[in-house]
């Protein structure tokens, strides 16, 4: 296993090991912890690719950020559920097994349910199996504690990631096309940002975003805070 | 022949996974500080992608056809393991390049670029020749991404940034420019 030298970023980031039996941690904390302090994307800097992939417009960052949230809930719940059955060695593996069978279910849900936009959304519906927002989860939050708390934290760490989703899809639609969930927003003599709802737009969008979080984290705290590097590879790392 | 060269461009520039499909971003972020290691990187990499689409192929011509709901699962579970046996190979055969590519390979099952591929890969068709050629046109993909990003950030060690930018904002601004610039090869798809 990989542990050790790898791990600094999760492990900061990632809940901490409940202190146990000495303060229990109200409810709301888990559920808020996920929507900013602990932002999966503008914090953690996890689930990087459906972020600039499918934030195009505001209706696909919906439907993205639904069955993220959808994969999310089931997965955290089902994992802490069956968490004393499981061997130490395959926890890697059955969790990746539990979030594709969630995957599969939402997959063929939404192209039964809304097929226009399964199609818009293409391979990154498939792609929420190796969505490191999940299995960071799974791992840090919900192979260690109970069901409903668990159940909170991916509730809360779902609507952070749609909140994230849906400010980039309102950015972006805004400057690239000049609609609103597809309503024009300034008339037919608004010449579009074209780039912004190209894959650049999406780099130049989610940077611009990172950038102003950043600054204002570090003046709040009055002094540099560490940047934050991507926990996304050193959580999974430990799949060896 | 032509067509097998035209996949491989598509996919090396055309399509680029990680700048203009957003494939693969976790490496292209967390291990794009040197060049060396980033073309090591690449280069662990486009082994796996060619490995996986040969099993990708094997899966959908004599597995798939009978059970298409368990695609994903099967995916993940192929590419899992694929990685786990690649390494123990590694391992065995060249302990020096185990150790050069260190954390990298376990890495590599979550890269969303190699399960990516295998979607592709499946909902496009492609028999095992166009297989082959799009994996080692991605891997190369890949690497030229990685390496780009490394030259850039090499270079721009001791410039002078502020701080909320430096780190991953920063990196997401060069690769949002980078991304432009790959945009031309867009003229290839009339032209070619």
């Amino acid at each position: 296993m990989t542990h050790g030298a790898v791990e600094p970023a999760s492990m900061t980031h990632g809940a901490p090991v409940a202190p146990r039996a000495r303060r229990p941690v109200a409810p709301r904390e888990d559920l808020l912890r996920g929507v900013w302090k602990e932002n999966p994307v503008l914090v953690q800097v996890l689930g990087m690719c459906p972020t600039l992939a499918v934030t195009n417009s505001v209706a696909n960052s919906i439907a993205m950020g639904l069955a993220t949230l959808f994969v999310l809930v089931g997965s955290c719940v089902l994992v802490s559920g069956i968490r004393r059955w499981v061997p130490d060695q395959v926890r890697i593996a059955t969790f990746v097994l539990i979030i594709a069978t969630f995957v599969t279910v939402a997959d063929m849900t939404l192209e039964a349910v809304a097929p226009a936009i399964h199609k818009s959304l293409g391979a990154f519906v498939p792609l929420i199996v190796v969505n490191c927002i999940i299995l960071a989860r799974a791992e840090a939050f919900a192979s260690r504690q109970s069901v409903g708390r668990s159940a909170l934290d991916a509730l809360g760490m779902g609507f952070g990631f749609i909140l994230t989703l849906l400010l980039m899809g309102t950015i972006r639609e805004i400057l690239g096309s000049g609609t609103l969930l597809g309503r024009s927003l300034f008339g037919p003599s608004y010449e579009p940002w074209v780039i912004m709802v190209l894959p650049p737009g999406g780099f130049l969008t989610l940077g611009a975003l990172l950038l102003v979080v950043g600054w204002w984290r570090q003046r709040k705290a009055g002094r540099a805070v560490p940047v934050n590097e991507p926990a996304c590879a050193p959580t999974v790392g430990k799949v060896a | 022949m032509g067509e097998l060269t035209w996949i491989f461009v598509s996919a090396m520039v055309v399509n680029n996974f990680t700048l203009m499909l957003f494939l693969g971003l976790c490496p292209f972020i967390g291990v794009s500080n040197r060049i060396a290691t980033a073309l090591r990187m690449g280069a662990a990499n486009t082994f796996v992608l060619v490995m996986t689409a040969v099993c990708v192929w094997v899966l959908n011509t004599f597995v798939l056809v009978y059970a298409p709901y368990l695609r994903l699962i099967s995916f993940i579970v192929v590419i899992a393991s694929l990685v786990q046996i690649v390494e123990m190979v590694i391992k065995k055969v060249s302990p020096v390049l185990f150790r050069e590519l260190g954390i990298y390979l376990p890495l590599i099952t979550t890269n969303c670029a190699i399960l990516g591929l295998a979607i592709f890969q499946t909902s496009r068709g492609y028999d095992f020749l166009e297989g082959l050629s799009f994996a080692v046109g991605a891997g190369a993909g890949l690497t030229l991404a990685l390496v780009l990003m490394a030259s850039i950030r090499e270079s721009s060690e001791l410039a002078n940034i502020p701080q909320p930018v430096r780190g991953t904002a920063l990196v997401l601004l060069i690769a949002g420019s980078l991304s432009l610039a790959f945009m031309g090869f867009a003229g290839l798809l009339s032209s070619g």
